[in-house]
């Protein structure tokens, strides 16, 4: 720093710290409550240091589930949400790069359009036309299916832009050397393109899976039958569940063990995320 | 059997089923009963599944009323619906214009396909009434029908010296001396358009719309801007500034400031005895007759029942309806009734099934447990008191709602939020009109 | 744009954008499509029927004073949530910025809410301040606060924006840090040496420097609070009590859904979209300028 000041010092520290604790007290709460029965939590003020159930708590929402919220075990619902995320992670990936690369490396009749059709989904979220896409859905027989949760949250712009940006700061010499060694657009596209998008794919992985991981809206919807249901759209059906009052340990069990994979990811692979985010925004 | 080893050996059995049942019939029933509730459906469901050699009844939680009935709309127009959905009394009107149009598959012409005897007489008038056509063909089967009473603490209403209150004046005095005595907020009520406008209406026998409140034509309008439920909110709204009325939210929000203590007097279904009688341990509770407003009758006519009935949509195969039919006549014995009234607090919907729980002594030992089926048949009912059926009613009641909200937080006054609330929801019936006609 | 030594193919490029074009033409334009001609109609609940009603709905919608409110509920909530969130993250930003050797540590416990689902967020925040038994709720009653999110319309709002706030600080406070961090020293140098203080510093080199991330945020932080706000809503207050947190995206769901009023849920979808394309012509408008400097 410029100058050193103690104050100013303390004063800095003081505001992360104060930061620190605003972010994580909820969670903090979140877990603590998970570890006590409903009769800790069933009136004011509800202890801030975990109590003894934590362990069947925990063993009766991963295998069994909620029997007031109709008994779906939420190991189950975390096993969807997995596949529903990699499946829309990958998926927003493969397609996102190779329609990127058809806009950068070629030149074709419609090129400018198709540019422009994939930019107007931008920011177009799926919650604004909900009742027609609802709708297209269930006309193709995609209820209940993975294909249904899935497919219709894979078109991704913020994907393509990225990739478009990035094989933008590729050299032409690449090209040129290909070229020469007789290598075609396929070639070039898998030989030297895809290992150097390495880094950019592995960043964009890490935002992509938590977006699916966090979807809610759309599996509420497209789920009907409980072997589908995913643990952040189940979570609503526990916090209202009919006329009974929620059962707090239990939901916030289900909140913790729902929010554990995207932040194990985000905190594990940091650097990639950070990477990831202010890259994939630009 | 006890009714704990029933609750046991089914649930082992909800859970072993599906592995065995591939090659039975399949139904798919849509309930939204949370909670312990829910638990005694699935029981239901997975009792009758494992007597019947043909059929497996599938139940599912679908979430609150609101959601289950939409999901099932949704699910109807993408050919995805359920064989049985639980519908609750205000989406009657649409359901029945379904049933018009050919979505729904009539209570009534399902048991003569089938061939299952059905005694519709064998139900009690006051619940039938209200899912009935115009010829007297039960179009549902009333399954958990309960009616607005009122809660009170009597550990509380003890302590303070006051008599259960039977009147809004007295009940006006007994908070008085309840907050007197530290209660926090000594009266609250919940589903407040079902308990403080609908039920208000019938009790005292005016007319809350027009048309026989919906059951005689589409064109009915909403009437209950009138001066007797206008001085009614007003009264609660009064109550609430001087600390004797809380309001605690929609539907059965509320509950937790009864059980807790909280509120002394609380109005809202007899449905909440079940799990009252688990929940509450330090304090005495019982349940009384809706109070009565001595400004705009001498005597209270009859309440109108609210929960649901089980609606069978159209487009699956006739084993499978065969299967649906034999599971309703499973659920209206005797037996099953007066197990559900005896465990939840809904009224029993058969003659049969309130003269079961009379023998077996339950309002011995488990007093005013009664007071639900004598408020519905206290009088013959008249068009006022019979029942309701409004199209769009489940966005009526959210504007209802809404505009309640509007007075409880002194926003507007009861004139203004009633002139508001009939004014918005009369256009709703309007759209409905257009939309079935 | 495009390189200057390309590929030639007459089908491969065509091929290669197809899966991304089939998705976004069957999952985008066309319910689109059908939003615009849906709103048109009025049509029964289960669908058997409907009618052309021409431009009813949109009549009805905006002489709704519901809808309005809606507009103005959303705006709101739009402006608090961003206000909250971006204000937070920028004073953590600053902090982590003055604390080199800390920054990383102080970074990962500042930046995991970011992963937590905006439901999840709001079903925790609804736990904390439920009335009769949130601990923060028993706190501010201590304060002399008396919080019921049941009843009261304004305080329900306050809530769902400290939970969308909440989630939202570890973004922009990584962005806040990024621009931070690529302002020159020299330049921070420079003004001390002037003998300029660290709040002057902050306001006459800091902030005008950091001015393309904040408009960047604040655009994202809008949009964010505009529509990914649904699931923390939807889970929590449910729009109520009394509409008070009932934002427009919100209302489409539940018009559409809960009410089964199709061609006003419709009508709002298109009144929706056409908002939102207008932000996205000019969050193009600043993308593209940033791009060519």
């Amino acid at each position: 720093m410029v100058e050193n000041r103690p104050i100013l010092n303390i004063l800095t520290h003081a505001v992360l710290i104060l930061g620190v604790l605003f972010l994580c007290f909820p969670v903090w709460m979140a877990l603590v409550a998970s570890t006590h029965g409903a009769e800790a939590l069933s009136r004011a003020p509800i202890p801030l240091w975990f109590g003894g159930q934590g362990w069947d708590n925990y063993t009766q929402l991963l295998s069994a589930g909620l029997p007031a919220a109709g008994g779906v075990p939420i190991g189950m619902m975390m096993m969807n949400s997995l596949i529903m995320a990699l499946v829309i992670t990958f998926g927003k990936i493969a397609i996102s790069i190779i329609s990127a690369y058809a806009i950068v490396y070629f030149r074709f009749p419609f090129r400018m359009g198709f540019f422009w059709m994939i930019f107007l989904t931008l920011m177009l979220p799926v919650e604004v036309r909900i009742l027609p896409t609802f709708d297209v859905v269930t006309r193709l027989g995609m209820l209940n299916t993975y294909a249904g949760l899935t497919i219709p949250l894979i078109a991704s712009a913020t994907a393509t832009f990225l990739f478009r940006q990035f094989f933008l700061t590729i050299p032409d010499e690449l090209v040129e050397a290909a070229r020469i060694d007789r290598a075609g657009p396929v070639r070039f596209f898998i030989d030297i393109l895809l290992p150097m998008s390495r880094t950019n794919i592995a960043a964009l992985f890490i935002i992509l899976f938590i977006y699916g991981w966090n979807q809610y809206l759309w599996p509420l919807l497209v789920t009907t039958e409980e072997g589908l249901y995913t643990v952040v759209m189940g979570i609503q059906r526990m916090v209202n569940s009919g006329e009974a009052l929620p059962v707090w340990h239990f939901v916030m069990g289900t909140a913790i063990l729902g929010m554990i994979p995207p932040v194990v990811v985000v905190v594990a692979m940091q650097k990639l995320f950070v990477k990831g985010l202010v890259e994939s925004e630009k | 059997m006890t009714i704990k080893t029933i609750l046991t050996a089914t649930t082992a059995l909800a859970i072993a089923a599906p592995a065995f049942a591939a090659d039975k019939a399949q139904v798919q029933f849509w309930h939204a009963m949370g909670g312990e509730l829910g638990t005694i459906v699935d029981t239901f469901a997975a009792d009758y599944s494992a007597g019947s050699e043909t059929c497996q009844i599938n139940a599912v939680y679908k979430g609150n009323y609101t959601e289950n009935m939409t999901a099932a709309i949704a699910a109807f127009r993408a050919g995805e619906q359920p064989h049985v959905v639980q519908v609750f009394e205000v989406g009657t009107a649409t359901m029945m214009a379904a049933e018009d149009k050919g979505a729904v598959y009539p209570v009534y012409k399902l048991m003569q396909d089938a061939g299952v005897d059905f005694d519709q007489s064998a139900y009690l008038p006051a619940v039938v009434s209200y899912y009935t056509d115009t010829d007297n063909n039960l179009l549902s089967l009333p399954f958990n029908s309960s009616t607005p009473v009122m809660w009170y603490n009597k550990t509380a209403l003890d302590a303070a010296g006051v008599a259960v209150p039977t009147t809004w004046d007295e009940v006006e005095e007994a908070a008085r001396a309840l907050k007197a005595n530290g209660v926090e907020k000594p009266f609250s009520m919940g589903w407040q358009s079902w308990t403080q406008i609908e039920n208000y209406s019938a009790w005292h026998n005016i007319p809350m719309a027009s048309e026989e409140n919906g059951f005689a034509s589409l064109k009915t309008e909403f009437t209950f801007n009138n001066d007797a439920v206008v001085n009614h909110i007003q009264r609660i709204a009064d109550m609430g500034k001087e600390g004797l009325f809380g309001y605690g939210g929609r539907r059965g929000d509320s509950r937790g400031m009864f059980v807790n203590g909280e509120t002394a007097l609380w109005i809202n279904s007899s449905a909440y005895y079940g799990g009252f009688k688990s929940d509450i341990k330090d304090f005495e509770f019982g349940q009384t007759m809706l109070p009565l407003d001595t400004a705009v009758a001498d005597a209270p006519q009859n309440s109108i029942i609210g929960g649901a009935t089980l609606w069978v949509l159209n487009g699956h195969k006739s084993d499978e309806y065969k299967c649906v039919a034999e599971f309703f006549q499973y659920l209206s014995q005797p037996e099953q009734q007066a197990f559900w009234h005896q465990n939840t607090g809904y009224v029993p919907i058969t003659t049969a099934a309130y003269e079961l729980s009379k023998e077996q002594g339950f309002y011995k030992t488990d007093p005013g447990t009664d007071t639900a089926i004598k408020e519905l048949s206290l009088n013959t009912p008249t068009p006022n008191s019979k029942g309701i059926r409004f199209g769009n009613f489940v966005q009526a009641r959210d504007i209802i709602n809404e505009e309640l909200e509007a007075v409880w937080a002194g926003d507007k006054t009861a004139r203004e939020a009633m002139d508001a609330a009939v004014e918005r929801g009369n256009a709703l019936l309007r759209k409905f009109e257009d939309a079935n006609s | 744009m495009q390189k200057r030594v390309i590929f030639r193919s007459r089908s491969l490029p065509y091929l290669l954008v197809l899966p991304q074009i089939a998705v976004t033409l069957v999952f985008f334009f066309w319910p689109s499509y059908q939003a615009l001609e849906s709103s048109f109609f009025i049509e029964d609940a289960f669908g058997f029927s409907r009618e052309w009603v021409g431009l009813r709905n949109y009549r009805d919608l905006f002489a709704d004073p519901g809808y309005l409110r809606s507009f103005r509920t959303t705006l709101v909530f739009g402006l608090s949530v961003t206000a909250l969130a971006l204000g937070t993250s920028l004073g953590l930003a600053v902090a982590a910025n003055r604390v080199l050797r800390a920054a990383q540590s102080y970074r990962t416990l500042l930046i995991w809410p970011y992963a937590v689902a905006p439901a999840l967020a709001g079903v925790i925040w609804y736990f904390l301040m439920n009335p009769s038994m949130g601990i923060v709720a028993y706190w501010l009653k201590g304060l002399g606060v008396e919080w019921n999110h049941y009843v009261n319309g304004n305080q329900a709002l306050i809530l769902v924006v400290v939970a969308a706030a909440w989630k939202q600080i570890s973004y922009n406070f990584l962005f806040f840090l990024a621009g931070l961090q690529s302002i020159p020293k020299s330049l921070i140098e420079a003004a001390a040496i002037d003998r300029a203080g660290p709040i002057r510093r902050f306001w006459t080199i800091t902030m005008p420097l950091l001015s393309p991330t904040t408009f960047f945020l604040l655009v994202v932080n809008l949009v964010y609070a505009f529509f990914d706000t649904f699931a923390l809503i939807h889970a929590t207050t449910n729009g109520g009590p009394a509409d008070a947190t009932s934002v427009l995206v919100f209302r489409v769901y539940n018009t559409g859904f809960i009410g089964q009023d199709y061609g006003s849920s419709a009508a709002q979808s298109v009144v929706l979209m056409a908002l939102v394309i207008g932000m996205t012509f000019i969050q193009f408008r600043y993308v593209e300028r940033k791009v060519t400097y």
